[in-house]
């Protein structure tokens, strides 16, 4: 799994240098991106929004004679995956936002992908058509019935080239298996079963099984009185199938066995990092809860995002964190205004590159934010369009704290906090990332020398 | 123009917030003289405490006024308040409130008892309140007229405050225990009445009878179109006036929106 990675990726003043930059635009509210995934191989990026569609991106072949960039994105395919829903039951309007995406591995000519909105999960298989059939006996080419009789000579029906035709379609649906809204999927390094969590429980399916599915965690008090946390994120582990993780609002992430029992409510190992006395204030739980959880690519290590830190966490220790990293530390003396205007509850993702060396994630303002573990060096960078064009370098932003603003730099108070970046991704094998701001997404890849 | 002051408050709080916090958590660990004096250099730390306190019964209410109640979020403010109250118990404010909470009405109790714990029955069949007009007729047999009074008292718009000062001003009869450090139990102290069905829904999802009481809250609050800022700003601007009896309502009222949020 390491040393996929053609390049390594440094965080150094000069050679963070972004180039080509593709942008889709939607100014409608459904236009509001709420997730980008990278495929396995990096080829496709699929996205999905708040009006329930799935955009997948593919990158152009190499071209031989450009040397300065690998393809570009385009779009490949777009269709519907997730429609409004009522429950009639509960006077409930279920969203058809789509709240998650994972690829799974190609297997043969089609593609898969697993989609959620908060109640469903479809598995949508993604297959190209560049041929059709001419010539048969009984239908015209138009697909009139022929009149059997007027047949005097056979023929047999040759493939012809056709314009290339994407097609989606649903195989599976995996519904009615979630009371609370879901909010993360992860698929199995066995390529069979994946894992789907809401506010409360974690059930297991089996990609070919839509009927059942088996509730391996559930956190839901018999009192409700007592119910003071929820899962907020869930991963399975890259390469032990029967190990997962699961992430809450206080804080914790709990590492599960699932060979250990068949619920898997006593965890097997508990990562919580002590609360630092001086930072204690009303709203520590809020920004503690966690809000997304990535094992690295090797297994070993596993990177949390809460509301103002990025924390990287060997599987082997529990009590602490082994690296920290401040993502926008300059909010914390605003967190009463945060709360106010609801922003505290923003769920940043974060995510790994290839080699897990540098880490990534998004904050306010249109800025993203990477850090590098080796070098401790990190960047804020900002996706927009008034400051970047296309195949110009990305230049390093600064936030000034407090005191004199030097040129350049950006107040804290003149932050936009309407617009944020909560989805980030990065391209399995490459230096390519893609950030998706509230109704654009932009793709950013490193200058090719 | 109310805008500005509202930002402007807002800005004061994280001065006031960041400031008075850290040397709060410095007198955490003296003794109770210490702590009183500590508090004495901090004039403004209950004041801070009680504008958060403000700002997280407005949020507790614009919770579950969205169509799908957001449950993390609604979680970890119900937590965050409960922290609150707990501390407000180890303040010793407490126990300012409790003697002062001995001279409420009955009426009001009533009023409180019957919106809040409703057999689960009723509220299966939906029978919770269908608008404004049924709560004067579920207290036909208990001094109707007087809360349609209080009822119409609160329709006629009077500053937000002194409304829920007029209509949440009560302790629950039901919590015999007589101290309010367990009052945010009583959020799911209707559960055991209620059917296994409907505990399943509890904190999750949204049904008709709870808009309508949400719908009834909002009208109460003063006006269905206030902005956070003005809502807000009419907190603090009556907290001076006295404190101790502001809390006792602002917690008591906490208390009623709590149940109402988790009920549905």
């Amino acid at each position: 799994m390491v040393g996929r990675m053609s390049r390594k990726l440094g965080v150094r003043e000069e050679s963070f240098i972004y180039l080509s930059m593709t942008t889709t635009e939607g100014d409608q509210p459904a236009d509001i991106i709420s997730t980008v995934e990278f495929n396995h191989s990096g080829e496709l990026l699929a996205t999905g929004d708040k009006g329930g569609r799935v955009v997948i991106f593919q990158q152009e072949q190499e071209n031989k004679t450009k040397s300065h960039s690998r393809g570009e994105y385009n779009v490949y395919s777009t269709f519907q995956s997730h429609e409004p829903e009522f429950d009639y039951l509960k006077s409930l309007e279920i969203e058809e936002k789509i709240n998650k995406i994972r690829w799974l591995p190609q297997k043969n000519a089609a593609q898969f992908l697993l989609s959620t909105n908060d109640k469903t999960i479809k598995l949508w298989k993604i297959s190209e058509r560049d041929k059709r059939p001419e010539g048969y006996n009984l239908k015209e080419e138009d697909g009139r019935y022929r009149d059997p009789t007027t047949v005097t000579t056979l023929r047999v029906p040759v493939f012809r080239p056709m314009d290339l035709m994407v097609e989606a379609s649903p195989r599976r649906i995996f519904a009615n298996a979630h009371t609370y809204h879901i909010n993360s999927i992860s698929i199995n390094s066995d390529y069979e079963t994946y894992l789907s969590a809401d506010d409360l429980r974690i059930n297991l399916w089996h990609l070919e099984i839509t009927d059942r599915s088996f509730n391996i965690v559930d956190i839901k008090p018999a009192n409700m009185e007592e119910l003071t946390e929820v899962i907020t994120a869930t991963e399975f582990h890259p390469n032990s199938c029967s190990t997962f993780v699961y992430s809450s609002s206080k804080g914790t992430i709990r590492l599960c066995d699932m060979r250990a029992s068949a619920l898997c409510d006593r965890h097997s190992k508990l990562f919580e990092e002590p609360e630092d006395p001086s930072n204690r204030s009303f709203f520590s739980e809020i920004i503690s809860s966690i809000s997304d959880v990535k094992f690295s690519h090797s297994g070993r290590y596993m990177m949390t995002r809460d509301y103002l830190s990025v924390k990287i966490w060997d599987l082997n220790m529990e009590n602490r964190p082994v690296e920290t990293y401040q993502v926008h530390e300059y909010l914390r003396s605003k967190l009463c205004s945060l709360y106010e205007n609801d922003c505290i509850f923003d769920k940043f993702e974060c995510c790994w590159n290839g080699s897990d060396s540098v880490v990534m994630t998004g904050s306010y303002n249109n800025f993203f934010r990477m850090f590098d573990r080796n070098t401790k060096r990190d960047i804020t960078l900002e996706a927009s369009r008034e400051n970047n064009k296309p195949r110009t370098v990305l230049k390093p932003r600064k936030v000034c704290a407090s005191g004199k603003r030097k040129k350049d730099e950006i107040s804290v108070d003149s932050l936009d906090f309407n617009k944020k970046i909560l989805h980030t991704a990065w391209h399995p094998k490459e230096n390519i990332i893609a950030v998706a701001t509230t109704n654009n997404l932009y793709i950013f890849q490193d200058k090719v020398n | 123009m109310e805008e500005e002051e509202g930002l402007h408050q807002l800005q004061l709080l994280d001065t006031m917030f960041v400031r008075g916090l850290k040397r709060k958590c410095f007198d955490g660990e003296e003794d109770i003289e210490g702590t009183l004096a500590g508090f004495k250099a901090l004039p403004s730390y209950n004041l801070q405490r009680q504008s958060l306190l403000d700002m997280y019964l407005v949020k507790l209410q614009l919770c579950h006024m969205l169509v799908e109640p957001n449950l993390c979020r609604s979680v970890l403010i119900a937590n965050t308040v409960r922290q609150i109250q707990e501390e407000m118990t180890q303040d010793g404010t407490w126990q300012m409130i409790s003697t002062q909470s001995t001279g409420q009405t009955s009426l009001d109790r009533l009023v409180s008892t019957d919106i809040l714990c409703r057999s689960s029955k009723e509220q299966v069949e939906g029978k919770l309140v269908q608008g404004y007009s049924s709560f004067p007729k579920d207290f036909e047999d208990t001094q109707s007229q007087e809360s349609s009074e209080i009822l119409s008292t609160v329709t006629s718009g009077q500053a937000p405050r002194s409304l829920q000062s007029n209509m949440w001003e009560i302790e629950n009869p039901q919590e015999n225990r007589g101290n309010f450090q367990k009052s945010l139990d009583q959020i799911f102290e209707t559960l055991e009445n209620k059917t296994p069905d409907s505990v399943e829904d509890l904190f999750s999802e949204v049904d008709n009878s709870y808009y309508d009481l949400d719908t009834v809250l909002t009208v109460m609050m003063g006006n269905t179109k206030m902005g956070h800022c003005d809502v807000l700003e009419t907190f603090p601007s009556q907290a001076p006036t006295n404190s101790n009896s502001n809390c006792k309502s602002d917690l008591n009222e906490l208390d009623h929106i709590v149940e109402i949020l988790v009920e549905s």
